[in-house]
C-alpha cells in the first residue's frame, strides 16, 4: 500500500523529451505555468491542452500514468469545481437557481487548469532522472551563489532526500510486518489508540534514519566529499541544438498564448 | 501430528500491474510438532515470502496455510490469534526496537495479547533467561547495548509470546561466529524445554548442518529439495548448480574422495568428518 508514492518517479526513456537538457525542462515548466495562465478563453485552452497531449505523446508516457498522478489531488479538483459553479454571477440556468452557465464554464476551465499544471509538472519528473534534475537546479540557481545562498548543499540536500524516499517507504514496510507479528494493532481502536500505535514504528524508523543518515556522511566524507567548492562533474550538462529549438519554440508558445489573451480569444 | 501445514500455496506480488511477480508457487509442506525444521534458498527464492505466510503477514495469492488443522485466514480473528501460536523473528530484529527500556520491549508482545501483569513478568523472565539476558539489563535502554546483545533482546520479545512455533529469518546474519554460536544454542535449548517447533531461514550451511533434522531448499519459488540433512547434503552437486554452498565439512569430504580416500557418503559436519577420518586412518595402520 505504502509503495504506490509515485512523488519523483521517473520513467527511463531515450525520447526527445528524455534527452533535453535538464535546465532546458526547468525553464520550459515555469514557461509552460505562465503560459497556462494566459488562458482565458475555449480557444487558448484547448491550444494549450493540445500542446500538451503532443508533449506526452513525443514522451512516450501513458496515459496512464499520468491519472495515477492526478488521483491524490481528486478532492481538491473537485472542491474548486464546486465552488466556481456555485460562486460565478452570470445568468443562471434556471431563473432562481445559485447555478449560472458561466459557472459552469469557469468550473471546467478550472478543472482543466489544475490538471495541465499537474501533468506538465509531472512531464518533467517522468522524463528527468532525480539526479539530472537536481545537477539542472543547481545550475540554473548559480547566479545566488552571489548573494552566499548554499546552492549546492541545497540541491545536494534535495537529491538524497528523493534518493531515500523508497528506501524509507522500504524499511517502513519491514518494521510495520515486524511489529504486526507482535500484535501490534493499526487498523482497530480509537484515533488515540491508533496514534499510540504508531509509536512501535516511528521510533525505530527514526533511529533508522539517522543511523543512515550518519553512514552516509562517513561513506561520503571517506571519498573526500567537502561541498561544492571545486568540485567537477562527470558528466557536464550541454545545450544542444535541440535545447535551443525547444526553447524557441517555448519562448514562441508564451508570446501566442499573451497575444491571445490580449485579442481576448 | 502435524502443527503446520500449506496446500498449493502461492504468493504472487502487485496482481493485476505490470510489477507483477509470482514470489512462490504450489507449495506443500507438512511440519509435525517439534521439528527443527531449516529453509535454504537463495535471495529471491521466496523463502522470506512463505515464511510469513505462516503466521497471517501475508495472505495467499491462490491455496491455503493451516496451523493445528485450522485455516488461519478464515476470518480476521484467526489471522490475529495465529500470531500468538506462531512467532516471527525478522531478519535483523535489533532494528525493531523500540521501547524505553529493554523490560518494556520484550513486554511488547505479551501486553498485546491483553494478559494479566504477573502472566506477562512471568513471561518477560522467563523469556530472558532463554536468550541468555541478564535481569541486570532491564531497566537500560535497548538502543544503547552491543548488536548482539539487541538481537537476543529482539528474539526474547518474540519468545514471550510462548509461540508454539518459533520461526526466525537468518539469525545469525551478521554475527560473529561466537554470537552466532550462542544464539543457535539458545534456540535450540528454547527447543528442547519448550517441544516448540523451529523454523530457521539460513544462508549459512554450516549452521544448518549442525542443528537442523529436515531441510527444505526453495528455488524460484518453488521446493527443490526437502528431506534430512543426509539427503540433502548427498545431493551435493544439484545444491552447487542452483546456486548454494554446502557445509564445508562436506566439500572436504568430496574433495578427499575424490583424491581416493575411502570416506564414506553422507557427511556434512565437523565430528563425522573426523571420525571417518580416524576410522580410514586406522584401518590402514592395521
Amino acid at each position: 500500500m505504502l509503495k504506490d508514492i509515485t512523488l519523483g518517479q521517473y520513467f527511463p526513456g531515450e525520447t526527445v523529451v528524455h534527452k533535453l537538457d535538464p535546465r532546458t525542462k526547468l525553464i520550459l515548466v515555469v514557461v509552460y505555468i505562465i503560459s497556462l495562465f494566459q488562458a482565458t478563453n475555449w480557444i487558448s485552452y484547448a491550444f494549450i491542452t493540445l500542446l500538451t497531449a503532443l508533449c506526452l505523446k513525443l514522451s512516450h508516457i501513458r496515459a496512464r500514468n499520468i491519472f495515477k498522478g492526478l488521483k491524490p489531488m481528486l478532492f481538491i479538483i473537485l472542491l474548486t469545481a464546486v465552488l466556481n459553479i456555485f460562486y460565478t454571477t452570470g445568468t443562471p440556468i434556471i431563473p432562481g437557481w445559485p447555478i449560472t452557465w458561466e459557472g459552469i464554464a469557469r468550473a471546467i476551465q478550472m478543472m482543466l487548469r489544475i490538471c495541465l499544471l499537474i501533468t506538465g509538472t509531472f512531464l518533467l519528473t517522468y522524463t528527468t532522472s532525480p539526479i539530472s534534475l537536481t545537477d539542472g537546479l543547481e545550475k540554473l540557481m548559480n547566479p545566488l551563489k552571489k548573494l552566499r545562498l548554499p546552492v549546492h548543499e541545497m540541491t545536494i540536500m534535495l537529491s538524497m532526500a528523493l534518493r531515500f524516499i523508497p528506501t524509507l517507504v522500504e524499511e517502513t514496510d519491514k518494521i510495520m510486518s515486524a511489529q504486526k507479528a507482535r500484535g501490534a494493532d493499526f487498523e482497530t481502536g480509537s484515533l488515540v489508540d491508533r496514534a499510540k500505535a504508531m509509536l512501535p514504528i516511528l521510533v525505530p524508523l527514526f533511529v533508522s534514519a539517522f543511523r543512515r543518515a550518519d553512514e552516509l556522511a562517513v561513506a561520503m566524507e571517506s571519498r573526500c566529499y567537502h561541498g561544492g567548492e571545486g568540485r567537477t562533474r562527470m558528466k557536464k550538462l550541454k545545450f544542444a541544438a535541440r535545447d535551443i529549438f525547444a526553447l524557441i519554440l517555448g519562448a514562441a508558445v508564451l508570446a501566442l498564448m499573451m497575444f491571445m489573451k490580449k485579442l481576448g480569444i | 501430528m502435524s502443527v503446520i501445514k500449506t496446500e498449493k500455496l502461492t504468493h504472487i506480488y502487485s496482481m493485476g500491474t505490470p510489477f507483477e511477480k509470482v514470489a512462490i508457487e504450489g507449495i506443500d509442506i507438512d511440519i509435525p510438532q517439534g521439528q527443527l525444521l531449516a529453509v535454504i534458498g537463495h535471495t529471491g527464492s521466496g523463502k522470506s515470502t512463505f515464511i510469513q505466510h505462516l503466521n497471517a503477514l501475508l495472505q495467499p495469492s491462490s491455496g491455503a496455510v493451516y496451523c493445528q488443522g485450522e485455516d488461519i485466514n478464515k476470518d480476521k480473528f484467526s489471522r490475529r490469534d495465529v500470531k500468538w501460536k506462531v512467532g516471527l523473528v525478522f531478519q535483523y530484529p535489533e532494528y525493531q526496537l523500540f521501547e524505553e527500556t529493554v523490560y518494556k520491549d520484550i513486554a511488547f508482545g505479551p501486553s498485546n495479547m491483553k494478559l494479566s501483569a504477573e502472566e506477562i513478568d512471568q513471561r518477560v523472565r522467563e523469556a530472558a533467561a532463554f536468550v541468555g539476558v541478564d535481569e541486570e539489563l532491564f531497566e537500560h535502554s535497548p538502543l544503547e547495548l552491543s548488536g548482539g546483545q539487541k538481537r537476543r533482546i529482539a528474539i526474547a520479545g518474540v519468545i514471550a509470546m510462548r509461540p508454539q512455533v518459533l520461526i526466525l529469518d537468518e539469525p545469525t546474519a551478521g554475527l560473529d561466529p561466537r554470537g552466532c554460536q550462542q544464539i543457535l544454542e539458545n534456540i535450540c535449548d528454547y527447543r528442547e524445554k519448550t517441544g516448540a517447533t523451529v523454523i530457521i531461514v539460513s544462508h549459512s550451511m554450516d549452521d544448518v548442518a549442525k542443528i537442523a533434522e529436515r531441510i527444505v531448499v526453495f528455488h524460484k519459488g518453488k521446493v527443490a529439495m526437502d528431506g534430512s540433512p543426509e539427503e540433502i547434503f548427498c545431493r551435493a552437486e544439484e545444491l552447487m548448480d542452483i546456486g548454494l554452498d554446502i557445509p564445508r565439512a562436506a566439500e572436504l569430504a568430496i574433495a578427499l574422495r575424490r583424491e581416493g580416500l575411502g570416506l564414506p557418503e553422507g557427511i556434512y559436519t565437523h565430528e563425522q568428518l573426523l571420525a571417518a577420518i580416524l576410522a580410514v586412518k586406522e584401518g590402514s595402520a592395521c
